[in-house]
């Protein structure tokens, strides 16, 4: 079954997203923030990944622009969850790559309807 | 699949506890000091994550609120806005009508709307006075006539695998909306033999969808490469009237072409300004996370309950060492020495999970300090020492209302106006000082303030008319600063909202006593005061000393023990018949015989062949009656509450090394039992045993 990268700073998020995605059969790998993700990212290949925008330390966006940077995540889907204010914070993430976004708040099963559509 | 998101709320109400305290401290740091920026970014990712969660789990009050709190803050953070101290302030007590909407919702009660609405009028108003720019109006979308279906154009850019997305999916997507005719256009491809990169899209397709879908449906499968293809739409019309409409159709795909062509290039701006901004943001991450676990306190007390098993196991073994024969002894003695070492060692570390820094409860106290202060128009400096010193949980949750209380009342009656400290020759901002450290076996907190120092006249004349400190007693410093703690005594001229009203002290004291904890005041007179807490390190395991009456073994707590006598029987006065008092040092103490009290047979009833084992609570002193002291040793403690039921006189149960069941004496409830029964004889301050004596001499 695909990985899932999850990075969210906020525990209850990363939870539900983690019981969500494990409850619906996919191997999840939990990130507190854009640095943790980037050192799990590199020790296990992620098939897709979930990150949240905000962040300390690193922020989703800056995850991603690294994350582009790693050969062995060319060609990965990576998603940007991003609240509906943040209008121009989708044209920045897609600029540093992300393949697209899911829009906070959502509920588990739009999570994972999301995840099926970039996974096939 | 169905998944209860409730299950979440408690994790989200934790995090949501800790992010308000983080924007608190950071809007203080705020109002005292340059605004720095990346404090007003933690204030926003705090309020940003509360927002979020807020939205997923379903708490509609909270993710409005504080969508308000985070536009203020967002034009903060991107320099649209000044940081005030208007703006702090208003954000301040947001913060706090936030931190009712939180508890409201964990506690499931009603929040209190007024309050709401006021914050949230004060925060609009806010946002409007100096609107920026204004943002621009949504496009108004036409709505369109339902067409037969869609003609569309999708011819990816080269680089569009690099985005993670992928046209097969798109085009997958696509026919989940209706039937489709996919043309694949390949005439980018490289011709053979020239340079091929095979990383990049050089397929283009035509797509016939003959399904009669609203157009944002079709635009939605697209909405992740915009920007990433040129993508055209054509309604295909279903009658003769499709011509008419094609032509505008045509100059309106035309002008969405040219919409894309524009925001391409506005796109590639950006990116070269995000490539700047990134190596600036490299250069400043900083490798500080910290790595701590959230753990649920029910497992630990399981743990805990665990090693408390242990500990008794060791202690059986440790009996049954003592009978073995020699040749064997050493070995199993060094085994048994061992095992307990290791056992404590365990103890300890898992003890230690419990324990949290007190600084989870001083934070509190800059907000509370700048609030009280400038209410009354003090000027006062708060200096924190020994956040990091660590306390039990337990300890923690119940010595914070006795903390506020001191340092309200620090504030209130311990600092001076800046004029009247200047006239005394001191420096016009006072100094409040909380400070926490180990000492022994115990964590010391000393409130400390530079102010006036208790007025020892004030209280003295005050205790002496409340009869607590008899009119011809010349009593020291210390018995009288000890009255302030004496139920509903209040020497403060002016009672004012912030304190004075007397219900306070007694209630304080009583609060660190039911912790097993001490608190005295020092006080110089134009120098200030020091209120000193001691509270143990822990409430599970407690320092024991074993006392035996008849067969039956019982603990009592050894910081509660003043000293253990024998018995003189010229020492024994007897009044009122049947109440025995113990005269000790000009000191006349009630003796309580346990076995009378809890119903046992002793070896003897008669006073002088047993041993008194003095002990102190509430500032009064019992002699109790026991047969034989026994050995001194930490015990585990167990609620008789949850294994049995309450009982008078008993605060807990331990299991032994031999397996029986020794009972915790509940030393404030024996003193409690013992004024009840001697209820004439008020067991009341020295001073008052004092007069007592002559009158019985």
């Amino acid at each position: 079954m695909a990985s899932i990268l999850a990075v969210d700073d906020s525990a209850s998020m990363r939870q539900m997203v983690a019981f969500t995605l494990k409850g619906a059969g996919y191997d999840v790998i939990e990130a507190v923030d854009g640095q943790d993700a980037l050192g799990k990212a590199r020790a296990k290949q992620a098939d897709v990944v979930l990150t949240d925008l905000n962040m300390p330390n690193m922020d989703g966006i800056q995850l991603i622009r690294e994350l582009r940077k790693l050969p062995q995540y060319k060609f990965t889907p990576m998603l940007l969850l991003t609240t509906e204010s943040a209008g121009d914070k989708k044209t920045e993430g897609k600029a540093a790559g992300a393949t697209g976004w899911l829009v906070k708040p959502f509920n588990p099963d739009q999570l994972l309807a999301t995840l099926k559509k970039v996974l096939g | 699949m169905s998944v209860d998101i409730s299950q979440f709320h408690q994790v989200y109400f934790e995090e949501s506890f800790e992010g308000l305290d983080a924007m608190e401290s950071g809007l203080l740091a705020l109002s005292s000091g340059e605004p720095d920026m990346e404090t007003i970014n933690v204030i926003f990712r705090a309020a940003h994550s509360i927002k979020g969660g807020a939205g997923t789990f379903g708490f509609r009050d909270i993710s409005d609120f504080t969508h308000v709190m985070e536009t203020l803050l967002d034009e903060m953070r991107s320099g649209k806005r000044l940081v005030t101290p208007a703006a702090v302030d208003l954000l301040l007590r947001s913060t706090d009508q936030l931190g009712g909407l939180l508890t409201a919702a964990r506690d499931k009660v009603e929040p209190d709307a007024e309050a709401i609405a006021e914050a949230l009028t004060e925060l609009q108003a806010m946002l409007n006075e100096a609107q920026p720019d204004a943002p621009a109006p949504a496009a108004p979308t036409t709505p369109a006539a339902a067409p037969a279906g869609w003609r569309i154009r999708f011819a990816p850019q080269a680089h569009l695998f690099m985005t993670g997305n992928d046209p097969a999916r798109l085009l997958r997507e696509l026919t989940a909306l209706g039937s489709c005719t996919i043309n694949c256009d390949l005439s980018q491809l490289p011709e053979a033999g020239a340079e091929f990169d095979p990383e990049a899209c050089y397929i283009a397709w035509d797509i016939e969808l003959s399904a009669p879908v609203e157009e944002s449906a079709v635009r939605e499968v697209f909405e992740w490469v915009d920007g990433d293809a040129e993508i055209l739409i054509q309604s295909v019309m279903p009658s003769a009237a499709a011509l008419a409409a094609a032509s505008a159709a045509q100059a309106e795909a035309e002008q969405l072409a040219e919409d894309r062509r524009q925001s391409d290039r506005r796109a590639g701006d950006r990116r070269a300004g995000d490539r700047r901004q990134s190596d600036r943001r490299e250069g400043a991450a900083g490798a500080s996370s910290s790595s701590s676990i959230r753990v649920d306190i029910g497992k630990v007390d399981a743990l805990i309950n665990m090693i408390g098993q242990l500990v008794i196991t060791q202690s059986m073994l440790l009996d049954l060492g003592q009978e073995i024969t020699p040749e064997k002894t050493i070995k199993l003695r060094e085994g048994l020495a061992q095992l307990e070492r290791n056992t404590r060692d365990l103890q300890e570390s898992i003890m230690n999970i419990r324990m949290m820094p007190i600084s989870f409860s001083f934070n509190r106290f800059p907000r509370l300090v700048r609030d009280l202060s400038s209410k009354l128009g003090k000027e006062v400096q708060l200096k924190l020492a020994g956040e990091e010193t660590e306390v039990d949980k337990t300890v923690l949750e119940k010595i914070g209302d006795p903390l506020v209380h001191l340092v309200r009342n620090a504030l209130d009656h311990g600092l001076e106006t800046p004029e009247v400290r200047e006239a005394c020759g001191k420096s016009a901002v006072g100094t409040l000082s909380l400070n926490a450290y180990h000492e022994g076996g115990s964590v010391v907190i000393d409130i400390s303030d530079d102010g006036a120092g208790l007025n020892r006249e004030r209280i003295l004349a005050k205790a002496r008319e409340r009869g607590i400190i008899d009119a011809h007693v010349h009593p020291t410093d210390a018995q009288v600063y000890d009255c302030i703690f004496a139920p509903g005594f209040s020497t403060a001229a002016v009672v004012s909202d912030v304190s004075g009203r007397g219900v306070g002290m007694d209630v304080v004291r009583r609060n660190i006593r039911d912790l097993g904890g001490t608190v005295d005041v020092h006080s110089t007179p134009g120098q200030g005061a020091t209120f000193r807490i001691r509270l143990p390190l822990t409430l599970a395991i407690l320092d024991g000393q074993l006392v035996r009456v008849g067969a039956n073994v019982y603990i009592i707590s050894l910081v509660s023990i003043i000293e253990s006598l024998q018995v003189e029987s010229a020492n024994v006065q007897t009044v009122s018949g049947s109440t025995e008092l113990y005269s000790l040092r000009s000191e006349y103490i009630p003796v309580l015989r346990l076995y009378d009290l809890f119903d046992v047979q002793p070896d003897s009833t008669e006073l002088s062949e047993g041993l008194l084992v003095v002990v102190e609570a509430m500032g009064k002193k019992v002699a109790l009656l026991v047969d034989e002291l026994l050995a001194q040793q930490q015990v585990v403690v167990k609620s008789l509450q949850t294994n049995f039921r309450n009982v008078d006189g008993i605060s807990g149960a331990t299991i032994l090394g031999t397996g029986s069941v020794a009972m915790i004496l509940d030393v404030n409830g024996l003193v409690r039992l013992s004024r009840e029964r001697y209820a004439d004889l008020p067991l009341v301050p020295n001073s008052f045993r004092m007069a007592q004596q002559e009158t019985i001499q």
